[in-house]
C-alpha cells in the first residue's frame, strides 16, 4: 500500500487514540488548525477537543503538563511544533522528564511521547531550521527516535507509547510529503538500526531527513562502481552499536551523514564508537558530511551549500578510496 | 518594611487537632536542627535547604488536604515530606545518601519522592514543579478523579516563565491545582522588591482569573483555615486557586549562604513571629497546653529524631554496580 509519511504518522496517531482512552494529543494548533504540518488534520473532528488539545504558545508548560499527565496515569503525546521551539521546553524535558525515574529511586516513570519536526531545506532561515537531535540524544533517561521512512512513521509511535519512559520522536519536515510503500505488517521496532541498502565497499551511516539523500548518493556511487551500504540509525538513543559495527567491519570504510552541525554532532559520537570498537578493521580514516557550521541562510543556493547533499556524500566516500 | 505583630487570638480547634499541628511543626524544627548539625559533621552533604521558620505553612496546608491528593514540592521540602507521612527515618537516610532513603540515596535532601504518598518531589529547578502540577491535575480532570494537586513553590518562582505559563494553562483548562506560594521574601539573596515589579503576589496571580488569598504564614490557624477554604474551592471543581503564605526563613538559604543580604534586626523581628512559640503560647493561654506537656512532646520528638539518625547511620550504601539502575523503567 502506498502512503505518505504524513498520512502514515496520522494513521499511527489515529490508531493510538482509538486503542487507548488514556492517549491524547496536545500542542500548538494540533486541533482546529489541523496541525502546522497537517499531521493531525481531521483528528479533532474524530476525537474531540479533550483528546486533541490545542495549547497556548507555552512550550515549557505544556511539555511539563505532559510529564505531569503521564505521571497521573495518562499517555500523552505532546507535539512541539518544531525542534527550534523545543528549546523553550528544554528544562522540562532534560531536568524533569529524563531524570524523574532515576532521582526518585525508580519510584516514578514518565510514559510521555514528545513529537517534533526538525531540520532545514525549506528556506525558512536560521531560527526555523535546526537539527538538534544530538542535544536530546546526549541525555540519559530519554529515548530518541528518528523515523525516516513511511514504515517507521507508521510503526514507531505505538512502540513509543508502550514504552514506560519518555521518548522523543524527530520528524524531518522534508519527509512529510515523501511517498512510499507501507509493508504489511509494518515494523514497530524501536531498538535497532537498519540496513536500508546492502553493500560491501563503504558504510554510509545516517538518520532522519538525510536518509533519502544518502540513498541517492549510494545510487550515484553504484554508477561509479562503488557498492555502498546504507545504515539508518533510526534510534538515536540508545545507539545500536552492533548494527553499525557489523557494517563497518564488512565494508572497512565509513562515511557519517548528519544534518547537525559537525562539532559535537551525533556523527562525531558514532565515529568515536567505530574507533573504539572497530579501529583495526578500517582501511581508511572515517569521514563525515555534516551541515556547515553557520546559521542556516535563507537564500536557496546558500542553504543548499550549508546542508549535506548527495554530491558531498559521494565526494566524501570516493575520498576514502584515494 | 513593617512587620506585623505576632499571631495571637483564639485557636478554634479541638485540643487534639491543635496538638497534632504543634507536634508536626516541632518535628520539622527538630529534624532540621539536627540535620544542620549533621551537615557540620559532614554526614549530610550537597545542598541542604532548611525550612526553619516556615513550618506553619507545610503543616497547616497539608493538614487541610486528603490522602488521595497530589503534592508537588520544591527543594526545601523536608517538612512537606514529613507531614505528608514519610517516616523521619526515611528522610534522614535519604539525606545521608543511604539505600534506605526514599529515593535510595539517589536524590538527597532536594529530591524526596514517595509514590505511595503521592509526593511528586522534591523538584530543585525553581518553578519546575508548576507545569508538572498542571499536568497531574489535567490527568485527574480527564479521568474524573476528584483530587487536588497542591503545588508548593517560593515567591522566587513567580519571576519564572514557568509560573506564568502554568497559571495560564491551569486557569484556561480549569484544572484542580492549589497553588501554594511560600513567600519568604527572599529568592536566595534577592529580596522581593528587587525581583518583582509587582510585589503584591496575589495581584499577579489574579491577572490570570484565578481566585487568591493572602495568609499570614506564621500563624498556623490562619494557614490551616485558609488552606481549607482554598482546597474546598479546588475540590469542588471550581478551578485553580492561589494562596500566598507570607512567611520567613530564619536560617540562610542553604548551608553555603553567609546571609549578608538581610538585616539582622529584620531576622530578629520575624523571630518574634515564630510559628512554634507563638502557637504554643496561645495554647497555653487557652489552657490547652502546659509547659510540662510541651517539654514531654519535645522529648518525644527528640527521640524520634535520634532514632532517625541511628537508622541512617546503620543504613547501607547502594553498591556501585547499581549505578545504571533506574535509568530506564524497562
Amino acid at each position: 500500500m502506498k502512503t505518505t509519511y504524513r498520512e502514515a504518522m496520522r494513521e499511527a496517531l489515529r490508531e493510538a487514540l482509538k486503542a487507548d482512552p488514556r492517549v491524547f494529543l496536545m500542542g500548538e494548533d494540533v486541533g482546529l488548525y489541523g496541525g502546522s504540518y497537517a499531521v493531525s488534520k481531521g483528528l479533532l473532528e474524530e476525537f474531540g477537543p479533550e483528546r486533541i488539545r490545542d495549547t497556548p504558545l507555552s512550550e515549557l508548560a505544556f511539555v511539563g503538563a505532559g510529564i505531569g499527565a503521564a505521571l497521573g496515569g495518562m499517555r500523552p503525546i505532546v507535539e512541539v511544533m518544531t525542534v527550534n521551539f523545543s528549546l523553550l521546553a528544554l528544562d522540562q524535558i532534560v531536568n524533569t522528564a529524563a531524570l524523574y525515574h532515576h532521582m526518585s529511586g525508580g519510584q516514578f516513570s514518565v510514559p510521555l511521547v514528545i513529537r517534533m519536526a526538525t531540520g532545514a531545506g525549506r528556506q525558512i532561515a536560521a531560527q526555523h531550521s535546526h537539527s538538534l537531535e544530538n542535544w536530546y540524544a546526549h541525555v540519559p533517561g530519554l529515548k530518541v527516535l528518528a523515523p525516516a521512512t513511511v514504515e517507521d512513521a507508521r510503526g514507531m509511535l505505538s512502540a513509543a507509547l508502550a514504552d514506560p519512559d519518555p521518548v522523543v520522536i524527530f520528524e524531518h519536515a522534508q519527509l512529510y510529503n515523501m511517498e512510499g510503500e507501507l509493508p504489511q505488517p509494518w515494523s514497530t521496532d524501536i531498538t535497532s538500526a537498519c540496513v536500508r541498502r546492502k553493500g560491501s565497499a563503504v558504510s554510509l551511516i545516517t538518520y532522519g531527513g538525510s536518509l533519502p539523500k544518502t540513498l541517492k548518493a549510494a545510487e550515484l556511487l553504484a554508477g561509479e562502481g562503488i557498492d555502498a551500504e546504507v545504515i539508518d540509525l533510526r534510534v538515536l538513543r540508545p545507539l545500536d552499536d552492533a548494527t553499525i559495527i557489523a557494517s563497518v567491519r564488512k565494508c572497512r570504510r565509513a562515511v557519517l551523514v548528519d544534518e547537525g552541525w559537525r562539532s559535537g554532532s551525533l556523527a562525531a559520537e558514532v565515529m568515536a564508537r567505530i574507533v573504539e570498537q572497530a579501529f583495526y578493521d578500517l582501511d581508511a580514516p572515517l569521514a563525515r558530511v555534516c551541515s556547515e557550521e553557520v546559521p542556516m541562510p535563507y537564500a536557496r543556493h546558500m542553504e543548499e551549500a550549508a546542508l549535506p547533499q548527495p554530491e558531498k556524500i559521494v565526494a566524501a566516500a570516493k575520498g576514502l578510496f584515494a | 518594611m513593617t512587620i506585623a505583630p505576632p499571631p495571637s487570638g483564639p485557636v478554634p480547634w479541638e485540643r487534639e487537632i491543635a496538638l497534632a499541628m504543634l507536634r508536626d511543626m516541632l518535628r520539622i524544627r527538630r529534624l532540621e536542627e539536627r540535620a544542620a548539625e549533621l551537615y557540620g559533621e559532614q554526614k549530610i552533604r550537597g545542598f541542604l535547604h532548611l525550612y526553619i521558620g516556615e513550618e506553619a505553612v507545610a503543616v497547616g496546608a497539608l493538614h487541610a488536604l486528603a490522602p488521595e491528593d497530589n503534592i508537588v514540592a520544591t527543594y526545601r521540602e523536608h517538612g512537606h515530606a514529613l507531614v505528608r507521612g514519610m517516616p523521619m527515618r526515611t528522610i534522614m537516610a535519604e539525606m545521608y545518601g543511604k539505600r534506605e532513603g526514599c529515593s535510595r540515596g539517589r536524590g538527597g535532601s532536594m529530591h524526596l519522592f514517595d509514590a505511595k504518598l503521592r509526593l511528586y518531589g522534591g523538584n530543585a529547578i525553581v518553578g519546575g514543579g508548576l507545569p508538572l502540577a498542571v499536568g497531574l491535575a489535567l490527568a485527574d480532570k480527564m479521568q474524573g478523579a476528584r483530587r487536588v494537586t497542591a503545588c508548593f513553590f517560593g515567591e522566587g518562582a513567580m519571576a519564572e516563565g514557568a509560573f506564568h505559563e502554568s497559571m495560564n494553562l491551569a486557569a484556561l483548562w480549569q484544572v484542580p491545582v492549589l497553588f501554594c506560594c511560600e513567600n519568604n521574601l527572599y529568592a536566595m539573596g534577592t529580596a522581593l522588591a528587587r525581583s518583582e515589579s509587582q510585589t503584591d503576589l496575589c495581584v499577579k496571580a489574579a491577572s490570570y482569573g484565578v481566585p487568591t488569598l493572602k495568609v499570614d504564614g506564621q500563624d498556623i490557624v490562619a494557614v490551616h483555615e485558609g488552606a481549607k477554604r482554598a482546597q474546598q474551592h479546588v475540590r469542588e471543581g471550581k478551578g485553580p486557586f492561589f494562596v500566598e503564605f507570607q512567611t520567613y526563613r530564619y536560617r540562610a538559604h542553604s548551608m553555603f549562604d553567609p546571609d549578608l543580604y538581610r538585616d539582622k534586626q529584620e531576622i530578629e523581628q520575624w523571630k518574634t513571629r515564630g510559628p512554634l512559640h507563638t502557637f504554643s503560647a496561645r495554647l497555653k493561654a487557652e489552657g490547652k497546653l502546659t509547659e510540662a506537656q510541651f517539654l514531654a512532646l519535645d522529648a518525644e520528638v527528640a527521640k524520634e529524631v535520634e532514632d532517625a539518625v541511628a537508622f541512617a547511620e546503620a543504613g547501607s550504601w547502594e553498591p556501585v554496580e547499581d549505578l545504571a539502575r533506574d535509568l530506564y523503567s524497562s
